[in-house]
């Protein structure tokens, strides 16, 4: 399979990568990694007229501490992700998550900033992306903005990224050191995707209650959400079993639940429940 | 519109090539029609099996998933590059010796990916290399005897490294072998 013709240009900053895409009107795509693209073009889903290869900009390849926030380059590959020692130390979570997308070789290729970018509803990496109050870095022709996660990514495949501009990072924030996390997922066989994934933060004071906890699901419907229901109930509370298994009883309260042939709805609702107090009783008894 | 074809200059298996391709062209099939290197398969063509799995800067990469232009200047390792017949790679002779393969037809994407979880983890553990083989499909082994040819060669390269007195890096056995292209 290949796809239709197109002209391909490497742009060697973001002023020009942005310059590009104005030149194309509109037809233009970036690409990365071209782990999402790619398949997409080979299906011919997408037929861009042209390019614009961003791989070669070092300086979207870096990973920062800016006080409370960690700064995630958008070309750092889901590789690097899972063994950079700064994202281990300070976000664990995301080292997590990220070693567990797709396989060995799509981990060496795919970029934290495209995945993010294309906001595929069955992608792993928006749950830590909600969960640790994630905020793209967009880089357009009148400067830098900001977007949280939350409202960047409005639909399966759909982001509020405007015209001509470019995500150039990411930026995490830093939980509190002695908050402990996990990525867990229900995946699907044959092609990997989560059916449903958790991503999980929490952490307890010195008298055991847990003054600490981010809950965020992906997978089940259009976009990933935080299970802020279950993050309120456990908030304050001492960790027990029973407590757990009741906050998790409301895992699906803020999401849409999709139903499509690899689970129904109400399949679904249960795993989020199932696999939220899992992921919860991993990290808090 | 006009598109005009591109230069692709390659370092593959330790020769410099090039050829003029077109921007959309798949890295594999760069490798295979222009280049002549058969020995990497295409299977699904959809990022899922692995057969067309080699190493780009050192890295294991699906080549069905990467443009020929994306690949410029960039030095890449096909099975080609592993060994020769006199001289099989460690991955080569254990596929042999654990009967890691029957048609075959995987068996080339299989071992560059193999190759790349042991430049990580230079003696994984039997559930690591079955999590390291998510990437690739083989359709006849059952996976059993794949596993024991990579714990097998994960043994001879760990004693080559030691036999050289410091540790060598499974990315240095990589693309020693003669260019048969």
């Amino acid at each position: 399979m290949i796809p239709v013709k197109f002209d391909y240009v490497h742009a060697a900053t973001v002023d020009q990568a942005i310059k590009l895409m104005q030149d194309s009107d509109g037809t233009g795509k970036v690409i990365a990694g071209g782990h999402s693209l790619l398949p997409l073009m080979k299906f011919r889903l997408t037929e861009p007229d042209v390019l614009i290869d961003i791989s070669r900009i070092d300086q979207l390849k870096e990973v920062k501490v800016e006080g409370e926030r960690l700064i995630v380059g958008a070309l750092v590959t889901h590789h690097d992700a899972s063994k950079h020692p700064l994202i281990q130390a300070h976000v664990p979570l995301l080292a997590d998550t990220a070693s567990q997308i797709g396989d060995l070789q799509i981990r060496n290729r795919g970029t934290i900033g495209g995945n993010l970018a294309h906001a595929d509803p069955a992608a792993d990496l928006p749950a830590a992306a909600f969960a640790l109050d994630a905020e793209i870095i967009i880089q357009g022709e009148d400067g830098e903005e900001r977007m949280s996660v939350d409202s960047f990514i409005i639909g399966p495949l759909i982001t509020m990224l405007p015209e001509n501009s470019l995500v150039t990072g990411v930026s995490f924030s830093i939980p509190p050191s002695h908050a402990k996390s996990v990525y867990l997922k229900y995946f699907h066989p044959a092609s990997g995707y989560p059916v449903v994934g958790v991503a999980a933060m929490a952490g307890t004071d010195k008298a055991g209650a847990i003054d600490y906890i981010k809950v965020a699901l992906t997978g089940v419907g259009d976009v990933a959400f935080r299970a802020e229901s279950v993050e309120q109930t456990l908030l304050g509370q001492k960790p027990s079993e029973k407590m757990i298994r009741e906050a998790a009883r409301l895992a699906a309260e803020e999401g849409e639940m999709g139903s499509d042939l690899f689970a129904s709805a109400e399949y679904r609702e249960n795993l989020c429940k199932v696999y939220t107090e899992r992921a919860l009783r991993s990290i808090l008894l | 519109m006009a598109i005009e074809n591109r230069k692709v200059t390659v370092t593959v298996n330790g020769q410099e090539r090039s050829a003029e391709v077109e921007p959309r062209k798949l890295l594999v099939h760069y490798l295979r029609d222009d280049l002549g290197l058969t020995g990497t398969h295409i299977g699904c063509d959809t990022s899922q099996c692995g057969a067309c799995t080699i190493m780009v800067n050192g890295a294991a990469v699906k080549s069905c998933t990467m443009l020929a232009v994306q690949a410029d200047k960039s030095e890449l390792t096909t099975v080609e590059g592993l060994g020769t017949i006199d001289h099989l790679h460690p991955m080569q002779q254990s596929f042999w010796e654990e009967h890691g393969l029957q048609c075959g037809y995987c068996t080339p994407g299989v071992m560059m990916a193999m190759i790349g979880l042991l430049q990580e983890n230079p003696n994984p553990s039997e559930e690591e290399i079955r999590e390291g083989m998510e990437g690739v499909i083989c359709r006849c082994t059952g996976y059993q005897f794949i596993v024991s040819a990579v714990q097998k060669a994960a043994k001879i390269m760990a004693e080559a490294a030691a036999k050289d007195g410091e540790a060598v890096a499974a990315s240095q056995l990589v693309g020693e072998g003669t260019h048969r292209g």
